[in-house]
């Protein structure tokens, strides 16, 4: 007999490893009957999610950790057997902006130093000139994108919550909202870039793995009571996903991949756009200026798919520094709790390791991360709202 | 605000026969000061500029997102909200869901009052979309109908039958096959295109 199970998502290609699980059948052969259910708002997800009318979800990583503490919401606590992905945000600037961040900078423009050291610069000159400060778009107070923003401007001296706007716009708003001014810039996940420079409305200036190595983006999240009581189902889920994120990963079924993640139900965009995702090889500016990395996204290579404690700190770190809670011992150790390497370890049947890097996340600026010392760790930035 | 004026509600809704059905139960009820916003462009502006005291949207729209950056502090947001949530209301939380609304509290209205205006939209919403399938459903008679008689007319022509007996033959053939009139209609339809 199989599991009736509804999953939600968001259309946005970092939900490949699930969709794809689903479509490609690697669910039902695990004996899983799943039911996906998109859906138009974060706030959806975590709610529907919380409330038990889903049993696991494509979630932003930062949200399962921010239920899991119960800040700016019900606390729920979540975890996480399988990151769907590592990397694959970017962050794009209308043409305005692209051209006054080049006509400061001093350097290589992929160099995230130079662009937000010349991003500085033209905040600067707006300001003495009565110009409105700049806005810059992202998706979710507890993102990714939030934090990747935040991070990049702060080591160029600018202040995100004194010297710019950061405003929250759902992901299908963003390519108008630079289209028609409302922001300069944004930073969101594929494929909305690529629609944005297709459209010539946008430059990409930098793919989110030029300011983290190695960053956490979305995982399959699922309530702790449900996983503590459903061990097995949840262990079938996890294999599905190993499998899925490996089909994605051969180039050879990338194709394949792009139109299953492309139909109207799913992402419902042109699959030649997810598969320049997939692929890491991107259209940056309209004049169909190409950049290749082989980090754009990472979906269970390299061992992205095993969720890293070392990870849920750094996210934990950054709503430190940004205000949004304290600093204490017990809800660091249940931020890393979240992410569940040994649940991802016995559903692949062999025990996996930590990335043997000293540091996990590999950030342009800053010192190296360690969970251990997140005080000494924060007290290098100058910019932030903690205070020890 | 004072504590005996009508609070001040806002709907978020695109859908602006909802949004009319939610104001007017809402008025019924004695609480007279709601703006509907149906334009999601510059929605953070439009609230602050109304300053309400209660937001109410609905779930399928993708702003609820931008709405929860209200829950933070920082130089944007003037008046934290909070979603109306009650660690211990886990029901009224799973009603509201379920009916595809939630509503939002700004700092300083007491949560006693805003109960009755949450439990409001949760009847209203549900009333709403009770109507949206008795809609679909009418509608869907409607085509049924129309799928009936075209059939019939086929019938009429190749079998030199009245509009009596070919009904009947489309009744007692759905009976035999255990199917819908309308889905031996459909295949009738169906089988003269293709035999065009």
């Amino acid at each position: 007999m199989s599991t009736p199970l509804h999953i939600g998502f968001i259309p946005l290609v970092d939900a490949a490893a699930l969709i794809v699980a689903v479509d490609k059948g690697f669910t039902a052969a695990e004996g899983l009957d799943v039911t996906l259910v998109r859906e138009v708002s974060w706030s959806n997800v975590r709610d529907k999610l919380n409330i038990g009318l889903f049993d696991a979800a494509h979630l932003l990583a930062p949200v399962a950790i921010a239920s899991s503490l119960g800040l700016g919401h019900v606390k729920v606590p979540i975890v996480a057997p399988f990151n769907l992905g590592l990397n694959g945000n970017a962050i794009t600037v209308a043409p305005a902006l692209h051209a006054a961040i080049l006509a400061e900078i001093d350097g290589d423009p992929f160099d995230p130093m130079a662009t937000a050291l010349a991003l500085a610069r033209v905040v600067a000159k707006r300001r003495k000139s009565g110009a409105e400060p700049l806005t810059f778009g992202m998706t979710f107070p507890f993102s990714t994108h939030n934090y990747q923003l935040r991070f990049w401007m702060a080591a160029g001296g600018v202040d995100p919550d004194e010297d710019v706007r950061l405003v929250v716009l759902p992901p299908p708003y963003m390519v108008d909202s630079l289209r028609n001014g409302h922001v300069d810039a944004f930073c969101v996940g594929a494929p909305w870039n690529s629609i944005a420079v297709d459209f010539g409305i946008g430059r990409i200036l930098h793919f989110v793995s030029d300011i983290l190595v190695s960053a956490v983006e979305k995982v399959l999240a699922v309530r702790q009571d449900w996983s503590e009581k459903n061990p097995d189902v949840v262990a079938a889920l996890v294999r599905a996903h190993i499998r899925a994120a490996e089909f994605i990963e051969q180039p050879q079924n990338r194709a394949e991949a792009a139109r299953i993640l492309g139909q109207p139900e799913r992402i419902g965009v042109d699959p030649e756009v997810i598969q320049r995702t997939l692929d890491g090889r991107l259209k940056i500016a309209s004049d169909g200026t190409m950049r290749e990395s082989g980090r754009y996204l990472l979906v269970g290579r390299e061992g992205a798919a095993r969720p890293d404690p070392a990870q849920a700190a750094w996210l934990y770190a950054q709503m430190v520094r940004w205000g949004q809670t304290a600093l204490r011992p017990d809800a660091l150790r249940t931020a890393m709790g979240v992410f569940r390497p040994d649940l991802y370890d016995i559903a692949s049947g062999h025990q996996g390791k930590a990335s043997e890097a000293s540091d996990a996340i590999g950030a342009f600026a800053g010192p190296a991360f360690n969970p251990e010392d997140i005080a000494g760790h924060l007290a290098a930035f100058r910019i932030g709202r903690w205070k020890p | 605000m004072s504590a005996e004026s009508s609070p001040k509600i806002v709907i978020v809704d695109e859908s602006p026969i909802r949004a009319a059905i939610l104001e007017e139960g809402l008025r019924e009820a004695g609480f007279t000061s709601v703006v509907h916003i149906s334009e999601m462009q510059s929605l953070l502006a439009r609230i602050y500029a109304l300053d309400p005291d209660v937001i109410v949207i609905d779930l399928e729209n993708p702003s609820r997102d931008v709405l929860e950056q209200m829950f933070q502090v920082s130089r944007a947001v003037r008046r934290p909200i909070a979603m109306f949530v009650d660690q211990s209301d886990a029901a009224s939380i799973q009603a509201s869901v379920d009916a595809g609304v939630s509503a939002y509290i700004v700092d300083g209205l007491k949560k006693e009052r805003l109960k009755p205006i949450l439990d409001l939209c949760i009847s209203r919403f549900n009333a709403f979309s009770k109507l949206q399938d008795e809609l679909d459903r009418a509608k869907s008679a409607l085509e049924d109908r129309k799928v009936i008689d075209r059939a019939k007319g086929i019938l009429m022509k190749l079998k030199g039958l009245t509009e009596e007996e070919a009904y009947v033959l489309l009744r007692s053939t759905a009976m035999r096959e255990k199917k819908k009139i309308s889905e031996i209609a459909q295949s009738i339809l169906t089988a003269s295109e293709l035999l065009k």
